[in-house]
Formats: structure tokens, C-alpha cells, sequence
């Protein structure tokens, strides 16, 4: 088999979620990632703004709410940066995730007519989202500087957060993308799934208001949740409670990183079962 | 493994074929599936390819054609690699670019540049080897003037330049094209044709999909055709153009059905098509400088009122050299009721240079939107006899005379 193989050269095996060679595959998720990006950027007068706007306004409304009417965040060191920091991480998982929704189905020019590891779809989606991420975190660090929160060396362990933060985005990314294409569904199952997920991750509420330490260890198993404390207690106020001290004892961390790493493995099992045939379910 | 193997095929197929599935009713939705969770959705088979077989040699411009659902954008896709095989193997010999359509990923809120750059990387180039390309693409597609131009704003005719001049920029050495000729003006259309040369000279492999039989005739040194999925014959491009005509347009329109009763698809059919020669008589060979006829004998099987008649000469290469249509001279063709038929002539003065010529002839109903009633291509072939063949396409009557001028006062050279 293999010296007929050599005989007539390549084999073409049909589509994959990644057949096509790893440099085709970073450089198609760079270029779709980074024009979807500069659409956006440009596309509009106040680019940059709108791109700020939508987590700003979020951040209004709640501060206003929670400070002057629940008064929930009142005694809560730094809380205007902690719920602003929330809601940036946050949105981050909103769009990755909510993007990759129908990024195949909108993709279709190119799912049909080319051939390409189809994997850079959900990924561009995922990479578009760290770039606009990254834009937020500019404000966020000016808003929090202008604060008073310290510059410290734990702030080195954002870019790992940030790092784990996308895997799970990218788990639930692969698995809906690939989902959508058959069940059209997914979509206001997904927007109904990150609602709940807003409220169950420590955003507007610091996670020791919850009422017991079962609620609170709970909370934390919460992948995003999970970051988003460690993001508070590294970068805006070591006062609270790293994400160890929340779940109640750093080897009880492993839950929130299996259920990360579960996630990428069963999405890209999904993404991967279904990718050979997507051009003609389309 | 290298492109270079000696005796090796640039493209293997072996045995390959492809089947969709068609859903009798879609289960679009999770409560539909939850609902009936053991009902098995049932459905149709298509059988888009069935066991073909075929190498393509490197350096071969290889034509494969067929009529609409035939399989063969399948089989293109399938080499592609963007459809799997169910069945069977595909191998190829060096680097494959695939061009199922022109400018895949164009953004219509980018600049031509961005474009450029976006389809390169889409159809297999590096986002540098991209870059570097992007001038020597708008040159080709001379719009330079519009290099920032977005391409929203583009016409589509502009749009399609640019997306041509991305594709013969990008180095492979197995092109697969799926129709894309038919596309710009006449000027343009000329200079893809003088690529295709260029990619044919340049001893590219180039598999070519099309039903644009002069074109196959033009450039494929072979050509295959392909019909309901299967390879019906592959062998000289003249006698696949041949034989698909002879399968899609048989001598008179009248498709024979299952129960062998014969039928017609069109509202109306050509029943016969021939030559006359300037006494009336059939001819199919007809002497150059002397008028000739052509005559088709329609019958109409609905009622019709002031049909468009069209006729249309082409060559040998496929250049059309002659067409008329009823309205350029008189729209009032007539009243034609299921039933009736009406026999056309037109004659003309033959001009044309010694070879022979097909006609191609049309019957569709008035108006802009000309629904055809019935067509025939080749319906009927001549050849002009002669013994000058001046080279040209036509030999127009024309008389030469040489004069001399009266010099003008000589300005003093310099």
C-alpha cells in the first residue's frame, strides 16, 4: 500500500478538521481572524469605541445598580475594576463562544469551495475575540491604574488565565459551530446558556457573598467563574480570595481544569466527526 | 513523494464514487429529534459518482464534461478535497490549487489590496507570498487606479478581473477550474484565453471543467465525459464534444421516454434543420461568394405569438462569426397555435472563408427575458467551398486600389 502510495504521490483523503498542513492552518486562522477584526476596527467611524462601548455601558448601568441601589459591591475593595474586569472576561467568553455559533454556516463561500483544515473557523472566531479582548484590557488596566490598584508581579499570571480562559471558550466554540450546521437551535439554547453563565460567575456579585461555603465552592468549579477570582485576587486586590481559597483548597482547582479540558476534547470530537461532511450538510 | 517521479500520474482516480444523501424531511431542530428519537429520518440516495476511473498525465490539459447534474463539479470537489470520497481512491502529484469559483473570500468592505491579498491566502498561498503578488495582480487585471478602491464598489466585471488575475498568480502544479471562462468582456475573456494558453505551454496540469464544448476543443488534449455520474468515454477532445452533443442534443428534439413514447421537454421542437444551396436544393457543401440558406422546420406544441427566431454560425475554433435574430428585421413573426409549424429560412450571402460551419439555432418566446422554446446546437453544419482561404474569418467583398499621393512639400529633416 505504502509503495503504491509513493507510485502516484499524495492521497487526497477529503476534508478534516485538520487535514491541510499546520502552516496553511495558521496562517488562514490569522488572515480570517485578523480581517474580521479590522472590519470591525474600521468598518466604522468610532471603531475602537463601539468595540468599548458595549462592556462600558454593561459596567454603567450595573455600577449604578449595585452601588447606589442593592448596594451589594459597596464594601468590596476596588469594586468598579473588579465588576468592569468581570464583565470584559466575560464578554471575551460571550463572543468566542456566541461567534462560533454560526461562523461555519456564514463561512459557506469557503466551506464549499476550498479546501482547508476546518478547524481554522471556530479558531479565527476564537483569536478575533483575544484581539478585542486585548483592546478592553488597555482600558480596564487604565481604569484600574487610575483606581489605585498596585502593579504587581502576580499580574504575570494573566496571560495563563487568559490562556485557559480560551481553551474553554474553544471546547464550546468546536462543539457548537459544528452542532449548528444540523440543529439551527443551538443558537437560543447558547444565548439562554450564557445568560445563565453570567450570573453564575462571580461578575456582579464577589463570591464570598454567597451564602455558605457550599454555594461558594460550587460557584467556583465554574471555569469562568474560577478565572475570574484568580484574575481579582492576581491583578486588582490580593486581598480577596484566590480561586483556591474560594473552592475550598487549591487540589479542588482540578475541577474546573478537568471540566475545561473535558470540554475542548468532547468539542473537538464533535467539531472532528462532523467536519469531513459539513460541505454538503451546509 | 516529489513532484518530479518519473512515469508517475499528476492526478490518479481510482474506482472513486460519491453518494448524498437527500433527507425527505429536514430535522432541523432538537425537539423534533427529541420528539421522535428512534424514528430514523429517512431518505434519498443520489448517486453523484459511480466507480470512476481515470489518470490525468502531468503537463495533460484535461477536459471534463457534461451536462448540468452530471457529477463532474463533484468530481472536482472530490479531487479538491473538499467533498470526501465514499468509495475508492484519488492520488495526486504535486501542489494542487482549486479555483470551484472566483474570488472565494472576497470581502466587499475591503480595498482591492486587502482582497488580493485574502483570496491568495484562501487558494494556498502564504499571507507573505501574498503580498508580494498584489502588484503584479493588478497589473494583470489593470486596476491599478483602483488598488483602494473598496470592492463593493467595484462593478462585477472588475470584480471578476480581480478575481482571475489572484488565480493565475498562484504557483501550483495541478489546476483544477470549474467554469470559470464564461465571465468578463470580450477583451478580458480574450486574455484568459491567451492564459490558458500560456498555463498549456507552461506544461501545467489542468484539469477543466466545462460545458463550453469549443473551448474543450481548443485547449484539452483529452477530455472525458461524464453523464449521470459515470464516465460514459475519454479519449479526443473532438469526439467527447462530438458525442456529448450527440447526447444532449440528439438530431431532433424529441427525447424518447421510458415507455417509448415519444415526448417533447420543450414548448416547442426543431424538427429539421438543413443547408440550401441558392437553387433550393439541400447542400451541405456551398460555394463561397454565391448566396446559401439555412432552414429549420419548427412545430409548436403551445400557442405563441410573435416568436424570436435566432440563428447562429460558428467555426471550427468556436468563434461565432455570423448570428441574426427575427428582431432585428420584423418582430410580427405570426401567431403559431399548439400544433402548427412553420418552416424559417434565412439566406444570406456566403462569405465565409473555406471550413466549415455549425449553426446554431433558436426559437424563444418575445420579450427581454427570451424564454427559449426550443433549441439545437449544432442544428445543422455546412462548409463553404472555395479556394481562396485568405486567412481570415470572413471574406468580405471588397475591391483594392493603390494610389499614389500627391507629395506634400517635404518639411526639412532634422
Amino acid at each position: 500500500m505504502t509503495t503504491q502510495a509513493a507510485h502516484f504521490g499524495r492521497p487526497i483523503k477529503g476534508p478534516s478538521a485538520l487535514s491541510g498542513g499546520r502552516g496553511r492552518l495558521l496562517s488562514l486562522t490569522w488572515t480570517l481572524a485578523f480581517t474580521d477584526f479590522k472590519l470591525k476596527f474600521f468598518g466604522s467611524v468610532l471603531g475602537y469605541l463601539w468595540q468599548l462601548v458595549r462592556p462600558l455601558l454593561l459596567f454603567g448601568v450595573l455600577y449604578v445598580v449595585f452601588t447606589h441601589v442593592v448596594r451589594l459591591g459597596s464594601d468590596v475593595q476596588f469594586y468598579p475594576v473588579v465588576l468592569l474586569t468581570g464583565i470584559v472576561l466575560y464578554t471575551f467568553v460571550a463572543e468566542a463562544t456566541g461567534g462560533c455559533v454560526s461562523a461555519v454556516v456564514d463561512r459557506e463561500g469557503l466551506v464549499r469551495k476550498i479546501q482547508f483544515p476546518r478547524i481554522v473557523i471556530p479558531l479565527s472566531v476564537i483569536v478575533t475575540a483575544y484581539l478585542n479582548l486585548a483592546l478592553n484590557l488597555i482600558a480596564v488596566f487604565i481604569f484600574a491604574i487610575a483606581s489605585g490598584v498596585d502593579i504587581r508581579w502576580s499580574w504575570l499570571e494573566l496571560p495563563f488565565l487568559l490562556a485557559f480562559l480560551g481553551v474553554f471558550a474553544t471546547g464550546i466554540g468546536m462543539a457548537l459551530s459544528a452542532l449548528y450546521v444540523r440543529y439551527r437551535d443551538v443558537r437560543p439554547i447558547w444565548e439562554v446558556g450564557l445568560q445563565l453563565l453570567f450570573y453564575a460567575s462571580p461578575v456582579i456579585y464577589p463570591v464570598e457573598k454567597l451564602p455558605n461555603a457550599t454555594d461558594q465552592h460550587l460557584a467556583m468549579c465554574n471555569p469562568l467563574a474560577a478565572v475570574i477570582q484568580q484574575v481579582r485576587h492576581s491583578v486588582i486586590d490580593p486581598t480577596a480570595p484566590s480561586a483556591a481559597q474560594a473552592i475550598g483548597g487549591a487540589p479542588r482547582l482540578l475541577i474546573p481544569i478537568a471540566i475545561t479540558f473535558g470540554l475542548f476534547v468532547l468539542g473537538f470530537w464533535i467539531f472532528n466527526r462532523e467536519a469531513p461532511r459539513i460541505a454538503e450538510e451546509l | 513523494m516529489s513532484p518530479s517521479q518519473d512515469n508517475a500520474p499528476a492526478v490518479f482516480v481510482d474506482s472513486v464514487s460519491k453518494r448524498f444523501r437527500i433527507p425527505h424531511e429536514r430535522v432541523h431542530t432538537l425537539k423534533e429529534r427529541a420528539l421522535h428519537p428512534f424514528r430514523r429520518a429517512t431518505h434519498d440516495d443520489l448517486q453523484a459518482l459511480r466507480d470512476v476511473s481515470f489518470a490525468v498525465q502531468p503537463g495533460e490539459f484535461f477536459g471534463i464534461v457534461g451536462r448540468n447534474g452530471s457529477g463532474k463539479s463533484t468530481l472536482l470537489k472530490c479531487l479538491a478535497g473538499i467533498y470526501a470520497v465514499d468509495s475508492g481512491v484519488i492520488y495526486v502529484n504535486g501542489r494542487v490549487a482549486t479555483f470551484i469559483e472566483l474570488g472565494v473570500g472576497f470581502n466587499p468592505d475591503l480595498a482591492a489590496r486587502d482582497n488580493i491579498v485574502l483570496n491568495g491566502v484562501m487558494l494556498g498561498l502564504s499571507p507573505a507570498e501574498a503580498r508580494e503578488r498584489v502588484d503584479r495582480v493588478l497589473d494583470f487585471a489593470e486596476l491599478h487606479e483602483f488598488e483602494e478602491l473598496k470592492l463593493k464598489n467595484y462593478s462585477s466585471g472588475m470584480q471578476v478581473r480581480l478575481a482571475f488575475s489572484v488565480m493565475i498568480q498562484v504557483d501550483a502544479d495541478i489546476l483544477l477550474i470549474d467554469e470559470v471562462l464564461a465571465v468578463g468582456d470580450a477583451a478580458f475573456q480574450q486574455k484568459c484565453f491567451d492564459e490558458f494558453r500560456r498555463l498549456r505551454e507552461e506544461r501545467k496540469t489542468i484539469l477543466f471543467v466545462t460545458h463550453d464544448m469549443p473551448a474543450v476543443t481548443r485547449f484539452c488534449h483529452r477530455a472525458m465525459l461524464v453523464e449521470r455520474g459515470e464516465l460514459v468515454t475519454i479519449g479526443d477532445p473532438g469526439e467527447v464534444a462530438d458525442r456529448y452533443i450527440s447526447v444532449n442534443f440528439p438530431g431532433n428534439a424529441l427525447a424518447a421516454a421510458p415507455g417509448g413514447q415519444p415526448v417533447s421537454e420543450y414548448d416547442a421542437d426543431i424538427l429539421d434543420a438543413w443547408f440550401e444551396e441558392e437553387h433550393g436544393d439541400r447542400h451541405e457543401y456551398l460555394p463561397q461568394g454565391r448566396p446559401a440558406t439555412f432552414r429549420a422546420r419548427v412545430r409548436f406544441n403551445t400557442e405563441v405569438r410573435d416568436p424570436v427566431f435566432v440563428l447562429g454560425l460558428s467555426n471550427e475554433h468556436g468563434h461565432k462569426v455570423f448570428a441574426t435574430s427575427t428582431t432585428w428585421v420584423d418582430e410580427n413573426t405570426g401567431q403559431f397555435r399548439a400544433g402548427d409549424e412553420a418552416v424559417l429560412g434565412v439566406t444570406f450571402e456566403n462569405q465565409l472563408v473555406p471550413g466549415r460551419y455549425t449553426a446554431n439555432f433558436q426559437v424563444a418566446r418575445p420579450g427581454s427575458g427570451a424564454m427559449v422554446l426550443a433549441q439545437l446546437d449544432p442544428a445543422a453544419s455546412m462548409v463553404s467551398t472555395g479556394t481562396r482561404n485568405s486567412g481570415g474569418i470572413v471574406d468580405l467583398p471588397h475591391e483594392i486600389d493603390i494610389r499614389r499621393p500627391v507629395r506634400a512639400p517635404e518639411e526639412s529633416p532634422a
